[in-house]
């Protein structure tokens, strides 16, 4: 495939903002349609995949296989009673869902689906918009549906769902900023923020020639960039608010957190939600790690029009639905993780550990820009890298064994029937530098 | 619909879609469903006991350290964004990666003194 060629498919920020309104129109119908018709499929997915990994069938009634099941349960939902109760705040328990549900959908118009194609004699970018900030839209949409969780939470009067949506909102925002700094990598490399410019820098790898031919090295992020690759995947699975992360959620403590009064259309809402989150999730890390819709290499290599047309369409819906997949299979394999350990692994490793990666690439890349050479870089790095995990080893190994007597020691301490019935420790001692010690306060969370 | 403004306004459309799409869901959801409360219905769900007392329980203050820190750290990483995209530009040289090291040296240092703190630990 010749370089011309490649560049004339891809969509650059240039190709936007020369549509006429009906296509503009037609993109963002075709979005909605889309993310409501994968909401469908991912459930039916998700209940037959788990089913088949516990030995069980799943739903197999309505329809070929069951395939309408999400259907006919969406449609039923939907038709059944709305309950409010007595003491909610009206207005709010409302706004909530659809603060909830509109925010994931929007961020899947920043997210490119295929190159630039002929609809009706004008040339187009399968992608609804593109900014030259793009990538910051799903950001700050996924900041704006934390909203929808905690007022749901808020307006409900009800313990489970008030400590449902403050759960969510810490958890989402503590994972949001891990995720904005995986990505900081990637835009290191790219050198802008628009999704159609990432997916088109991730094109080609640097040519080199073995033995006659000319190959390439890996071009995607998921490969250049494998360390913000895996914290961006911990970071999904967070932001979701997936099983191993759904605390907000967990039917053990909560019911079912910041939605246990909501019912029919607007419990919907909330589900919906959930799985539109997920495939922009998915979306979004298509786009950034993974090529986007760009055709896999070895397919590349002995079709030469892999990536013109609609064909990029396809790969795109292949790799989104690997990353379903992901989400479904981890849901059934992995049990919740506790709230102490969600928060530590957030804060503790995910953010420090991007941290130090974007130093490193940044060093990286600057000697590149100056033709140094990078070897040295890499050696020292890999040894810092491996003194650090000996040592977070080191002093996780020295307190455990130090922390045991002591969480005995104030378990004694409180009376959790203080006030004539159960309250969590308001007022935690080591806010005031009291046993501090306790507290578990330094590298001992490094299991990266 | 051209120029720079042209595609935010193709998200205000998708904006006003969505309301439609919403508005009219909601609409014909309360045409089509059932609508029969009775005072226990309409209580607050706690497990099929009686609520005790009204509205809220006490919760976790702390959850409000971590709103704080979402913004220092928010906005610090939002700021990390224009840096990378004009890193590797031509007359940025080892000035802008010393610059941005000085404000990660910043960011850790903050990091740093709230897990000193105690505040990153959860009871």
């Amino acid at each position: 495939m010749s370089e011309t060629h490649v560049l004339a498919e891809g969509a650059t920020l240039n190709s936007f903002g020369h549509d006429p309104w009906w296509i503009i129109g037609l993109k963002a119908l075709v979005v909605f349609v889309f993310l409501l018709l994968t909401v469908l499929i991912t459930v039916w997915a998700e209940r037959r995949i788990i089913g088949r990994m516990q030995l069980r069938p799943g739903p197999n009634r309505a329809g070929p296989f069951g395939i309408l099941q999400a259907l006919f349960d969406g449609i039923k939902g939907a038709l059944k009673e709305d309950i409010v109760p007595r003491g909610v705040d009206k207005v709010v328990f409302f706004l909530a869902p659809i603060l909830a549900a509109a925010p994931a959908m929007v961020s899947f118009s920043v997210i490119p689906w295929g190159g630039v194609v002929s609809i009706g004699g004008h040339k187009t970018p399968l992608q609804l918009a593109d900014l030259p900030v793009a990538v910051l839209l799903p950001l700050a949409m996924a900041s704006i549906g934390v909203y929808g969780f905690v007022l749901a939470g808020w307006s409900s009067m009800s313990p489970y769902a008030l400590l449902g949506g403050l759960r969510s909102s810490a958890q989402v925002i503590s994972y949001e900023i891990a995720m904005g700094l995986s990505f900081v990598a990637v835009f290191l490399f790219s050198g802008t923020l628009s999704t159609s410019e990432i997916v088109a820098a991730q094109a080609h790898g640097t040519a080199f020639k073995v033995a006659g031919m000319t190959l390439h090295t890996p071009s995607w992020y998921a490969v250049l960039l494998l360390p913000s690759f895996i914290i961006y995947i911990f970071t999904m699975m967070g932001e979701s608010g997936r099983i191993p992360f759904d605390l907000p959620e967990g039917e053990g403590e909560l019911v079912a957190g910041y939605h246990t009064e909501y019912s029919s259309l607007k419990f919907m809402m909330f589900y919906l939600a959930e799985y539109v989150n997920m495939t922009t999730l998915s979306a979004l890390c298509t786009t950034l790690f993974l090529g986007g819709y760009r055709a896999p290499w070895p397919i590349t290599w002995f079709w030469s029009g892999a990536n013109s047309g609609w064909w990029p369409v396809l790969w795109f819906l292949i790799k989104i639905w690997m990353f379903t997949f992901f989400f479904i299979w981890l849901r059934a394999a992995l049990p919740r993780v506790r709230y102490d350990q969600l928060m530590k692994l957030g804060w503790k490793v995910l953010i420090p550990v991007s941290l130090g990666w974007i130093l490193f690439v940044s060093v990286v890349r600057a000697l590149r820009n100056e033709h140094h050479d990078v070897g040295p870089i890499m050696i020292v790095a890999a040894i810092i890298v491996v003194l650090l995990l000996i040592a977070s080893f080191l002093w996780e190994r020295v307190s455990a064994s130090e922390a045991q007597p002591e969480e005995a020691e104030a378990a004694a301490e409180q009376d959790p029937m203080a006030g004539g019935f159960p309250v969590p420790p308001l007022d935690a001692p080591h806010y005031h530098g009291v046993g501090n010690g306790r507290a578990p306060n330094s590298a001992e969370a490094t299991r990266a | 619909m051209h120029g720079y403004y042209g595609t935010y306004l193709t998200v205000v459309v998708l904006f006003a879609i969505g309301a439609a799409i919403v508005g009219g869901a909601f609409l014909a959801n309360r045409a089509l469903r059932p609508h029969r409360p009775t005072p226990e219905k309409l209580t607050t769900y706690e497990c099929g006991v009686d609520p005790v007392g009204e509205g809220w329980a006490q919760s976790y203050v702390r959850y409000y350290v971590f709103a704080y820190l979402y913004v220092v750290f928010a906005v610090d990483a939002v700021f990390l964004f224009p840096w990378a995209t004009v890193f590797s530009a031509k007359g940025y040289g080892y000035v802008t990666l010393g610059e941005m090291f000085v404000f990660l040296a910043f960011i850790a240092a903050g990091l740093a003194y709230a897990w000193k703190k105690g505040v990153l630990g959860w009871v």
